[in-house]
């Protein structure tokens, strides 16, 4: 990455202000604030529709959204408000889980909520294009224009299809061959990444309501760990409307070398014991798959490039740290951020990559960073043995020998209860004191 | 457990007449890994009696599994389909 300075010298030649490659969430939340600012912007979807080409493990949280759209609750098209969190540990046949619901979570302004993907980005572009932005879909991003190693625009896949702009924002997704175009990635590991499948199922409104005890507008969001065997990995579990939701996330080099087929897994998951009620009868009305960049802030790559910068999965900041998994939220305060830098570099006149060095600034000064840099220990600690099978092995085992009535046989006690589970599935105390603490540290 | 074939059935594929990825099965011949066979979510990737593999570009999910498993340099070329093509998800 070259360090100038000197503003570009004319901007006769360019045909917007910023091109957003990629109408997710990242690249729409950019989009919005930059035509927000008065600036001319391409926002452009190879898709025939934003979100088209996009998939997750289900849950937005919408307070990063308060600001772009006041009363986004409104008019957002939500499935349902999540009021009841789960975080649920399994063995073959055991499953042992944390069940918190909260009415406050289903009133305004609310903290999660499902969605389809496909709406859910449509209607952030949208408020993109009513802040002026020009959306074009059905448009494949092939490489970017440079001069003189800094980059001036972007090719297309559309007859005379190249676009020059001032600056370009890389929103498109977690394979960014734009970043790596630029040289803003070092060697991408494998290790770094997991594949999500998952499969959407049909059931009746009134069906989901009362397997998952909720009401109205109200659902459930399961987060499990303990179901993938030997692949390093989790699952998840959560209502829409009138269709539920449940998957896998699953390590890339294990299953590459582990034999095991995603949708295996992925039915294997569907017939424990804990979940097999939850999805019994449904039809499969959708099979999704996309890669996640797991590794956090360790995989990050450099965020801002000369005329480029990088936002949303493209720069890896989706947050998968077991207890937190979210993306859209960080997508979208990647995006807003990068927009607002950008504007201030065109205002300056200089988009180099000094120029557009505020973007980085105002990510480590928000949540994005602050939160990737916390938590940058936790997805390994997550996908390492311990959490993935000791401990819900020992977690469903105490719970077994705690609760088992032995008479005549008196109580064992749970100190000989832990200890005989620590034994059973090779725990030792010394490195219970390191896991517990190293865990409290990666987890802030 | 549904067949494969039904749950790939019920996933939108615009298909483009060229394919955007390319697999050189020259080159899977020699692979002792062949972590894509396993890994592709749609299941791409079949390997052949003769030691090679069969690729069908027509049901990806343009997830980027295949490439970034792949440990053969350029085995796998791997583009993007043209804009509107490809996997379209509509409830995910």
């Amino acid at each position: 990455m070259t360090e100038h300075t000197a503003e570009r010298p004319s901007s006769d030649n360019d045909d917007f202000d910023a091109i957003v490659v990629g109408a997710g969430p990242a690249g729409s939340a950019a989009a919005l604030e930059l035509a927000r600012a008065g600036r001319s912007v391409l926002l452009i979807e190879r898709g025939p529709f934003p979100g088209s080409k996009n998939m997750y493990g289900g849950v937005i949280y919408g307070r990063i959204l308060d600001t772009l759209v006041p009363q986004w609750w409104t008019e957002a098209p939500i499935q349902r408000w999540v009021t009841r969190r789960q975080t649920m540990m399994m063995t073959g046949e055991q499953a042992l889980t944390v069940d918190y619901r909260t009415e406050a979570w289903g009133r305004p302004p609310y903290n999660g909520a499902t969605a389809y993907r496909p709406d859910f980005d449509s209607w952030l572009a949208d408020k993109a294009v009513e802040e002026g932005a020009t959306l074009v879909c059905s448009t494949t991003v092939t490489g970017l224009l440079t001069d003189s190693g800094r980059v001036v625009g972007v090719s297309t896949d559309r007859p005379d299809g190249d676009v020059r702009a001032r600056v370009v924002i890389a929103a498109d997704g977690v394979n960014s061959f734009l970043a790596k175009e630029a040289g803003l990635y070092g060697e991408v590991d494998p290790a770094n990444y997991t594949v999500g499948v998952k499969e959407t199922i049909a059931l009746p409104r009134s069906v989901i309501d009362e397997r998952f005890a909720v009401r109205g507008d109200h659902g459930v969001d399961i987060e499990i760990i303990g179901c993938t065997g030997d692949v390093p990995g989790g699952g998840f579990l959560y209502t829409n409307s009138d269709t539920i939701a449940v998957g896998l996330v699953l390590s890339l080099p294990a299953l590459a070398a582990g034999g095991r087929r995603p949708e295996e897994l992925l039915a294997e998951l569907k017939l424990h014991p804990a979940i097999a009620p939850l999805v019994e009868g449904g039809e499969v009305k959708e099979y999704s798959a996309h890669v996640i960049p797991e590794a956090g802030y360790d995989m990050m790559p450099e965020l801002v490039g000369d005329g480029i910068v990088v936002a949303g999965d493209a720069a890896a900041m989706c947050l998968a740290a077991g207890l937190w998994l979210e993306g859209v939220n960080f997508a979208i305060g990647s995006g807003a951020a990068a927009g607002r830098a950008c504007h201030g570099a065109l205002r300056k006149g200089d988009t180099s990559a000094v120029g557009l060095g505020d973007y980085r600034r105002r990510l480590e000064s928000s949540f994005v960073l602050k939160d990737h840099r916390k938590l940058r220990e936790a997805p390994h600690l997550v996908m390492g043995e311990l959490a993935q099978q000791k401990l819900p092995a020992m977690a469903c085992g105490v719970a077994e020998d705690m609760f088992t009535v032995t008479n005549p046989e008196p109580k064992a006690g749970l100190m000989r209860i832990v200890r005989r589970q620590m034994r059973t599935n090779g725990v030792k105390l010394r490195s219970v004191v390191g896991d517990t603490w190293r865990a409290l540290r990666a987890f802030g | 457990m549904i067949s494969f074939e039904r749950r790939m059935d019920s996933v939108e594929f615009r298909i483009h007449s060229e394919a955007h990825i390319v697999v050189d099965d020259t080159i899977c011949r020699d692979c002792s890994v062949r972590g894509c066979i396993t890994a592709c979510p749609a299941d791409l990737f079949v390997p052949t009696s003769d030691g090679g593999i069969l690729f069908n570009y027509e049901q990806c999910f343009e997830c980027g599994t295949c490439y970034l498993v792949c440990n053969e340099e350029g085995a796998i070329s791997w583009n993007y389909p043209e804009g509107g093509h490809g996997v379209v998800f509509h409830s995910s």
